[in-house]
């Protein structure tokens, strides 16, 4: 057995640092370490409760909408308020154009690149990889930084800024709309579609989001050459390299539900356990053991978490706490998203093949097909003149969980106020359950079993494998400690 | 042929932000034209192709002074805690803390750029009791300092050039980079808080579009209002350095624009007001932080003033989340 520390890990957000056992050029065990500590729920202690709408976007400055909304949505419910449509559906478009935009920074300029290394020069398709894929220098970086900026200037319009906007409140949006507007983001989403039909889809968004199987997908795939489309040539190189058997955890699947409109989500919330289950907020438990963490000891609800920094704990391997629901661990992301709303084409490749890497960005891409066309209909649907936001007085003393979807996956702030000040802020993120560290039981968290297994090739300092699996994920660090 | 100039850039203590705003930039060719300006970027966490161990020996080679580092960036506070130790943040891999990282590769650059207001003051890490003991590279909020400490100067003989804001605009990124890539960059650039003045010698306030309502002092008194924001709502973009409403944000935004309060985020200690954020703090109904450079006296003459003469429409706009009077056409008079 050798013992290998991989670290950093770029083109992931923030810093990571993976300890890997190896023996016969295999991982046989991995310690997943997230090497930094900031203190938001600390510091969030004492102060007014909407500043939290200030501090929590800058959690994290790639999913600092989703973050936005789980706060105003745990403040929303302490207030007992609901946002009007207008107010519903600004603040989807805004969190879509951040979980989207993510979704394309990711598939663009943190995961491809991997394949255009010199290490896979040989495979047929490097050499088209390469000039596409490159890091920084490839010609899709050329074509997608504009096309995801231009995009963005959806925020421009709907959220001021991006990141760290102050528009999602907990009644609504800040930012009413006039027609010009409207208008304007409809054009911007025409755009947009544009440049995914031509260079990410090579067709249209309906034809890939009616993908309803495996053999559906394979032979969409061969209908034109794997140049033809970013997508196409992904799944040729996922199958040359097997990605559809790397980096399976526990194919335990874990969604709050995503994108709200009048009390029904466009994609639904529940769990994925061999089977579908309802989410109970109830059995959420983050478990401090091996978390340089203090404090009791023992599992506890978010709701009465604690956070208490402890460098010296023995045994200790990462800031991380590790969140259970109902003591299991669960994969949150876009493919547990399409998992537990049931889209047929993520049900059919989990049923054959299970979580992996090839099925995680497959979900993510998909998912990119099946939320421009909402985001469309709820521009199209805003009503200038009507009211955007609701007021209501904050209570003295109030409870409120925030549950948002981000591009990563599930995300929950759990808010106690009393007297007027925030008594206890809790949050746990996406990464927070992917990259969880072990629990008292022993039980890995979803990278590490998926890690385990991973092939290692000789002399190879920072394995290719282990890296496709760990950038499978799209991990935010900066949001799993915080 | 201008000689390329070796850029590494490390984060820390942050959010990632100013990387992900940076992405933001409206250039057609972001990395091009850099490359084009002359800067060369040997490593970027979230950019480069290289990880792990291939990623320590550019940074080893650059501390070492084996390869030339012109232009250091840091992005995110620095986190000296826990009692400091560093070990809030050890870059992986290295079983170092990022401090020791930063202060080696500091002796060596040419110049050294803290990219956002975390690595420039501390900013939103080091609000509250700041758990981390979060501060930035030359500064601890308004006091001269931080991890380098007051008297450092980098190989070019400059101060932490602090291109501050949480996040950075795009713009002040590039132009900052390229500004220094042109050699025409001195410390006669920077501002009393050593910020490039070519984005701080505006007020937020310089193109706010609610400046009607402003002149007139009709206010808004909840989200979504279209009024003046620096009455009720915390604005404080009549204090804040910074050319937000001059460039936009995302095409054509920016925070005021967007409904809510200028934070003042490009400001030391930005991250602790003394109040809360979107609530502005008054002393008999006038707000205790006034316009910079204008007289207290004079601002509550104008303020009455100028209530008294507004316009209905823009009164009645003000507390509106559309115009429910637009402008009027004026009736052609008799020739």
């Amino acid at each position: 057995m050798t013992r290998l520390v991989v670290g950093p890990f770029n083109r992931v957000e923030g810093d990571l640092e993976v300890t890997l056992d190896i023996a016969d050029g295999l991982v046989r065990a991995a310690y997943v370490n997230s090497p930094m500590y900031r203190g938001f729920e600390e510091i969030l202690v004492g102060k007014d409760p909407f500043d939290a709408l200030v501090f929590a976007p800058r959690i994290c400055g790639i999913c600092s909408v989703s973050q936005s909304t789980a706060a105003a949505r745990a403040l929303a419910q302490a207030m007992n308020i609901e946002m009007p449509e207008n107010g519903e559906r600004a603040a989807n478009l805004v969190l879509a154009a951040e979980n989207l935009a993510d979704h394309l920074t990711h598939f663009y300029l943190f995961f491809m690149p991997d394949f255009a290394r010199d290490a896979y020069a040989g495979r047929p398709w490097h050499p088209s990889v390469k000039t596409r894929f490159a890091a920084v220098k490839g010609s899709a970086t050329t074509d997608a930084l504009p096309a995801r900026a231009g995009f963005l200037t959806i925020m421009g319009y709907l959220a001021g800024k991006w990141p760290h906007t102050l528009a999602i409140q907990p009644g609504g949006s800040s930012r009413s709309v006039e027609e010009a507007e409207r208008i304007r983001v409809c054009a911007l989403l025409i755009e947009f579609r544009g440049f995914l039909e031509r260079r990410l889809f090579g067709d249209r968004l309906e034809a890939v989001t009616a993908l309803n199987s495996e053999p559906a997908l394979r032979s969409w795939m061969k209908q034109r050459p794997p140049a033809a489309s970013d997508f196409r040539l992904f799944l040729e190189i996922a199958d040359d390299l097997a990605l559809g058997r790397l980096g399976r955890a526990a194919d335990r699947f874990l969604s709050y539900g995503a994108y709200p409109l009048q009390g029904k989500p466009l994609f639904g919330r529940g769990v994925w356990d061999d089977g579908m289950a309802p989410f109970d907020p109830a059995n959420v438990t983050e478990d401090p053991t091996f978390a340089w963490m203090d404090g009791p000891g023992k599992p506890l609800h978010p709701s009465e978490g604690v956070t208490r920094p402890h460098a010296e704990k023995a045994d200790a391997y990462s800031w991380c706490k590790a969140p259970r629901l109902a003591g299991k661990t669960m994969e949150t992301g876009a493919l547990a998203r399409q998992m537990v709303d049931g889209h047929p084409l993520i049900r059919d490749l989990v049923a054959t093949s299970g979580g992996n890497v090839r099925n995680r960005v497959i979900a993510r891409l998909l998912e990119i097909a099946r939320v421009v066309p909402a985001m469309e209909q709820w521009a199209r649907a805003l009503k200038p003149g009507e009211p955007f936001c609701r007021q209501g007085p904050f209570p003295d003393e109030a409870c409120g969980v925030g549950l948002a979807e981000s591009a990563r996956g599930s995300l929950g702030h759990w808010l106690t106020v009393s007297r007027g000040r925030i008594q206890n802020y809790q949050i746990v993120s996406p990464t927070t359950w992917n990259f969880s560290p072990r629990d008292a039981a022993g039980m890995e968290g979803p990278l590490e079993q998926a890690l385990a297994g991973t092939p290692v090739g000789d002399g190879e300092a920072v394995p290719l494998a282990v890296q496709h699996v760990v950038r499978s994920f799209d991990p935010c660090m900066v949001c799993t400690v915080h | 042929m201008t000689e390329m100039l070796n850029v590494v850039w490390l984060q820390s203590g942050g959010c990632g932000g100013c990387t992900i705003s940076l992405l933001n930039s409206d250039s057609r060719d972001l990395f091009g034209s850099l490359e084009a300006a002359g800067l060369c970027f040997l490593w970027h966490p979230a950019l480069s192709e290289e990880s792990g161990a291939e990623a320590l020996e550019v940074l080893e080679r650059c501390a070492s002074g084996a390869e030339r580092l012109d232009i250091l960036c840091v992005e995110g506070s620095l986190l000296r805690g826990p009692r400091g130790t560093g070990r809030f943040h050890m870059l992986a891999g290295t079983g170092l803390p990022m401090t020791a990282w930063v202060k080696r590769l500091a002796a060596q650059a040419r110049h050294i750029v803290a990219i956002g207001s975390c690595a420039s003051f501390g900013g939103i890490t080091a609000a509250g009791a700041n758990p981390a003991e979060a501060c930035g590279l030359q500064y601890e909020g308004e006091l001269p300092g931080g991890l380098l400490g007051p008297r450092y100067r980098s190989q070019s003989g400059m101060p932490v050039i602090n291109v501050a804001g949480c996040p950075t605009h795009p713009g002040w990124v590039t132009d900052s980079l390229m500004a220094i890539a042109m050699g025409s960059f001195d410390g006669g650039d920077l501002d009393e808080f050593n910020r490039p003045r070519l984005y701080t010698s505006h007020l937020v306030h310089h193109g706010c579009n609610r400046n009607e309502y402003y002149e007139f002092k009709a206010s808004a008194e909840k989200p979504s209002d279209l009024g003046c924001l620096m009455e009720n709502m915390g604005c404080m973009g009549t204090q804040a350095h910074a050319d937000c409403n001059i460039r936009l944000w995302n095409g054509s935004g920016s925070c005021v624009r967007g409904g809510f309060a200028c934070v003042r985020c490009t400001e030391p200690e930005f991250e602790e007001p003394g109040h809360p954020f979107a609530r502005t703090p008054k002393v008999a109904g006038i707000p205790l932080a006034l316009p910079t450079d204008m007289p207290k006296a004079w601002f509550i003459a104008l303020s009455a003033l100028s209530k008294s003469a507004t316009p209905k429409r823009v009164r009645d706009n003000a507390v509106a989340d559309h115009q429910v009077v637009v402008p009027q056409t004026k009736k052609p008079g008799p020739r």
